[in-house]
């Protein structure tokens, strides 16, 4: 019930900014300051969402060891993107490597 | 055997119809539809691999309808965040579709309200860029909406289309969760990030954010990922504002 509100809540916010502006009609003029800071939300919530995932999954402290699945494919992730700039080639790679180290280290 | 195809100029000789339009929208659109295709199913998968129930994850996508802010309210749920912080997130995740659709609204603004409230719904970063282009090159085509209809509404029943079928892969192979599924979307958002790591400004945002969500990441109700993303995007506007000094003051000792 809680997470039906959560998502009818999430719909509410995001039609409010996606079709005010068009249903209204009128112009919104934005301040250069947060057009600017608008850009860097989808790197920073992103790279804040995934860093304690990648660095503790455990939630127990760093595991800054070849032990950790999620961080190995995560090198191997970025060194793909950075060399190839492919989306889905780079997640299909870092699947690849996440299971077969998980897999690799059940043996 | 490739058959003829019609010339451009063949095509242009007919003038546009609504239903050419909306057709020309959809068709234009093709190119987002099968990049958004493994995104959706990625989203239906994790969503069988949380806590949300399935219809949960197919109500988000009918009404929310923005992906990057749905992967990150999954994400979210799943380490048991407050609702107030979803919401903000989403909140400061879809701000950019305002600036879509200022961008936009000279060519909607004529409009009756029901077109523009629904064509306001259905802007997503894909039918932006199609709609971007597509202004660029027609500039007062009278069925301009019906193409913003065919491209909008195409990207909405394939992203429900592509949830369902993730829905479906996850209940199907439910062995998938044990096996730590969600680092599909560990994934998917390094393929976002990473690309836009060579400006100084952005890359100094993502170490910022990261660095303070790995620090505050006891914080209740996910707190520490809210401070961490106001801390990294005025790292980022900083260190935008001093590169832009450098490069005045460089000029200005020339």
């Amino acid at each position: 019930m809680n997470n039906t509100w959560m998502i009818l809540g999430m719909a509410a916010v995001t039609v409010l900014i996606k079709a005010t502006i068009f249903g209204l009609g009128g112009r919104i003029a934005f301040p250069p300051l947060l057009q600017q800071a608008l850009g860097f939300v989808p790197v920073t919530v992103l790279t804040a969402i995934i860093v304690p995932m990648v660095l503790g999954p455990h939630g127990e402290g760093l595991e800054i060891t070849w032990r950790n699945p999620q961080l190995v494919a995560s090198i191997v992730a970025i060194l793909v993107c950075a060399a190839t700039r492919k989306q889905l080639l780079t997640i299909a790679i870092a699947l690849i490597t996440f299971f077969g180290w998980q897999f690799g280290m059940l043996q | 055997m490739a058959l003829p195809l019609p010339s451009k100029g063949k095509r242009m000789s007919h003038p546009p119809t609504r239903l050419s339009s909306f057709a020309a929208g959809a068709r234009d659109t093709i190119p987002m539809l099968i990049g958004a295709a493994p995104f959706g199913m990625i989203f239906g998968t994790l969503v069988t691999a949380g806590p949300l129930a399935p219809w949960q994850g197919q109500l988000m996508s009918l009404g929310v309808f923005a992906g990057s802010s749905q992967f990150i309210a999954v994400g979210l749920v799943a380490g048991s965040a407050g609702m107030l912080v979803i919401w903000f997130t989403t909140f400061i995740v879809n701000l950019r579709h305002m600036l879509y659709a200022a961008a936009l609204l000279p060519h909607v603004a004529h409009l009756p309200a029901r077109w523009r409230w629904t064509l306001g719904f259905l802007m997503t970063d894909e039918t932006f860029a199609v709609m971007n282009g597509y202004y660029s090159r027609q500039q007062d085509s009278p069925y301009g909406h019906w193409y913003f209809l065919g491209s909008g509404l195409s990207m909405y029943v394939n992203w429900q289309t592509w949830t369902l079928v993730g829905l479906v892969f996850g209940a199907i192979f439910p062995q998938l969760q044990s096996l730590g599924l969600d680092y599909a979307m560990v994934a998917t958002f390094i393929a976002i990030v990473v690309p836009q790591l060579n400006r100084l400004p952005h890359f100094g945002a993502a170490v910022a954010a990261g660095t303070f969500a790995w620090m505050l990441q006891d914080l209740p109700y996910k707190l520490g990922l809210t401070i961490a993303v106001v801390i990294g995007v005025s790292t980022g506007v900083a260190l935008s504002r001093w590169r832009a000094g450098v490069r005045t003051d460089g000029r200005s000792a020339a």
